[in-house]
């Protein structure tokens, strides 16, 4: 055991001392939002210094009266049609739009020039002013107002709170909860694969440089492993947790920012989130606000890090299993391909079902089969799971990861030892079976 | 202080080690010699626990082989390894620390190594910083770090300059002073010729010989006399291959059933007697003649 703790710790020190972790570990959390700082950046500047675009409207029918916007200017051309096509060629009109005589009931042929290929959000835009022209052209004839239409349109947003045993009401929101979901889920799925691969390189190494012979005589094969394993998901576990208190402290302390820049009244109900439900449970900001506030961080947090360690440990053992039976990374390629394949489900169904509807059936069952659970439970647990199904979840991962810990070690204790040969699926399975 | 006797391996039908018996006395410089893929590596790894044997038994000063015997063997592998990205201090640390030494002992084991073997200013360098002779020293100090009591290097002199060769064969036989016990498997007569007092050769997963050099040496006398003559009286027959070189001749004859003295008054016939030495066998050429013989059975 002694000994376990010893290639721990240096498993551990080895890979936290050295810069590029000190280096990953402060930078990725301060990345996203800086990607996100950059694009609202290059927004605002586009948007600022864009020139009007004008395009040229060219109406055969009389109907369309185009009204203009912040980035688009529309004249009623009053040119034959090729000379307002020579004015797009020679850039003095960003656009062409022509709108032939056509049938209302079928508005067909409507055509657009432009010297550039139109981004898809101005064919969206000209669509649906095109779009709403012709339903207002339709409403005349029938003898209807448009404008009574937009008195009579309404927008609904619903506000859902779930009840709990308790009696305790607690709002959400699917799109918060989705993106809760979204993260964790992926970042699960990244910390396996990168600290997996650690695991891997690892093994290769001491197999390739011979030093594991010098340690295998002193201590005992699965000591070795389960060293590695352990060490090497404490330096997951201390990276999370560290981006876990940067992006704590960071948000207290953009809120604090912005709540010195808020009226006085606007802060202090974001300070009691019963005030703030009670004054602003219509506006969308205060909403979201409460959504946040109502989320249980901690559970949150506790559950990721059960379904990190459990995946880490499943698929963990499994990578030092490859990494033992090959001589060199590049041969471990063939012996990766079942262990990416139900991470990449996994990964699959987070998004096509687990974050589309976290109650299915298959959601359920890619929570449950201990190979998907991590990445899709993670999915789930912001939405709310039952607690017999989270237990079940969790029990089942830990005698995943028992099962996939005693595989990789019948065959770990004999591949470490082998030089020269390219073992194949048929010669792990004769080390799996062998007793010795 | 190692004894073993009728160890048996087989990897499936391959047979690594067939019913080998060896002795190894305490203090001696123990020659494990032999071809390769002849199972000395199966034997050195059975000897240092990493794998079990079929059957057989190992026994260390008169016990049958523990787990807790780890700390008194040293085994540096053929093939030499180290953490690269490791500062020659860790690594040495973490290598005692994994043969039981205490830390304490084992920091003052490491600074009186790594300063005799000149490497005191290099103790916070990383390996791959290091030129491949200092990576080696440093590999045998995590060999010998312990003070283990029995000593298994495997080719210890492949990839040292001579300059390092020569300081690592001076600290094998000041061990061996001390009363290590040590067996050295090579392929490198030369080295064996210099160091060992003892030698056992495994052939195809048999022990074909053992003894102490002067013993093996005798046992391989080929029983054929180098002779050198001059003043000839009479013409040596052809069929003896003279050399000849201004007024010497050389040949060298076997004793055919003779006695020497019958063989030299023979050739005092013939002339003056410059030389008359007998034949002794080089450890390379036993090596080589030995396994040639297998190889033809």
């Amino acid at each position: 055991m002694n000994k376990v703790l010893l290639v721990i710790q240096r498993e551990y020190l080895a890979r936290v001392k050295k810069k590029s972790f000190l280096i990953a570990t402060l930078l990725t959390p301060l990345i996203f939002p800086a990607i996100m700082g950059i694009f609202v950046w290059i927004a605002v500047n586009e948007s600022e210094n864009q020139s009007l675009r004008i395009i040229e409207v060219f109406d055969e029918t009389g109907l369309f009266f185009m009204e203009s916007s912040d980035q688009y200017a529309f004249v009623s051309s009053d040119l034959e049609l090729e000379e307002a096509k020579k004015m797009v060629q020679d850039g003095e009109r960003y656009g062409l739009l022509l709108i032939p005589k056509i049938d209302l009931e079928d508005p067909k042929g409507i055509q657009y020039f432009g010297a550039e290929n139109p981004s898809i959000s101005l064919m969206s835009y000209l669509e649906g002013a095109l779009k709403r022209k012709i339903e207002d052209q339709k409403l005349y004839e029938k003898g209807i107002d448009p404008s009574i239409i937009k008195q009579i349109r309404t927008s609904v947003s619903i506000q859902s709170i779930t009840l709990s045993e308790g009696g305790e009401e607690k709002i959400n929101d699917a799109t918060v909860n989705y993106a809760l979901g979204f993260v964790a889920g992926i970042l699960i799925y990244i910390f396996i694969f990168v600290y997996g691969n650690q695991i891997m390189q690892g093994v290769i190494e001491e197999k390739s440089s011979r030093i594991v012979e010098i340690l295998v005589s002193s201590l005992r094969p699965f000591q070795l492993m389960m060293g590695k394993i352990v060490g090497i998901g404490a330096v997951g576990l201390t990276q999370f947790l560290i981006w876990v208190v940067l992006i704590g402290t960071l948000t207290s302390v953009v809120v604090g920012v912005l709540g010195m820049q808020m009226p006085q009244q606007q802060a202090m109900e974001m300070a009691s989130p019963e005030l703030a439900q009670a004054a602003m449970p219509d506006t969308e900001v205060g909403q979201i606000l409460q959504v946040i506030q109502g989320i249980d961080f901690v559970s949150l947090v506790v559950s990721f890090i059960i379904y990190f360690l459990g995946g880490y440990l499943l698929y963990g053992a499994l990578f030092a299993a490859v990494g033992s039976a090959v001589d060199a990374p590049s041969d471990a390629q063939q012996f990766m391909f079942p262990i990416t394949i139900p991470l990449i489900v996994a990964y699959m169904g987070l998004f096509v079902f687990v974050l589309q509807d976290p109650n299915s059936t298959t959601s359920f069952w890619l929570s449950i089969i201990p190979l998907t659970s991590p990445i899709a439970m993670m999915g789930r647990i912001s939405f709310g799971v039952p607690f017999w199904e989270l237990s079940l979840s969790i029990g089942l991962l830990i005698g995943g990861f028992l099962f996939t810990t005693w595989l990789a070690a019948k065959i770990y204790r004999i591949g470490i030892l082998m030089h020269g040969t390219k073992p194949t699926y048929r010669i792990l399975w004769k080390w799996i079976k062998s007793s010795e | 202080m190692l004894q073993i006797t009728g160890l048996n391996k087989s990897y499936g039908s391959h047979h690594a080690l067939s019913e080998v018996n060896m002795h190894v006395p305490s203090g001696v410089v123990f020659g494990l010699l032999g071809p390769n893929g002849a199972g000395k590596t199966t034997l050195i790894r059975i000897v240092n626990q990493i794998i079990e044997q079929d059957s057989g038994e190992v026994e260390l000063d008169g016990k049958k082989l523990s787990p807790s015997d780890i700390r008194k063997i040293g085994y540096l592998p053929e093939e030499r390894g180290l953490y690269k990205k490791m500062k020659v201090w860790d690594q040495l640390l973490y290598f005692a620390q994994v043969k039981d030494l205490p830390p304490n002992e084992a920091k003052l084991q490491i600074k009186s190594w790594l300063e005799k073997l000149d490497l005191g200013a290099w103790k916070d360098k990383k390996i791959e910083d290091l030129s491949k002779g200092m990576a080696q020293k440093v590999q045998f100090i995590s060999t010998v770090i312990h003070r283990p009591s029995l000593l298994i290097l495997d080719e210890p002199f492949s990839g040292f300059d001579p300059v390092n060769a020569e300081i690592i064969k001076n600290e094998i036989l000041e061990l061996k002073e001390k009363g290590t016990t040590v067996i050295l498997s090579t392929h490198r007569m030369e080295s064996v010729e210099l160091l060992c007092d003892h030698v056992a050769m495994i052939n195809r997963s048999r022990k074909i010989l053992d003894g102490t050099i002067q013993q093996v040496k005798n046992s391989f006398r080929p029983e054929v006399f180098e002779i050198t003559l001059t003043q000839l009286k009479q013409p040596i027959p052809p069929e003896w291959i003279p050399k000849q070189a201004e007024d010497l001749w050389h040949f060298s004859l076997p004793l055919s059933g003779k006695s020497p003295n019958q063989l030299l008054s023979e050739l005092m016939e013939l002339g003056e007697v410059l030389v008359f030495r007998e034949k002794i066998p080089s450890m390379e050429e036993i090596f080589i003649h030995q396994v040639k013989a297998k190889a033809n059975e």
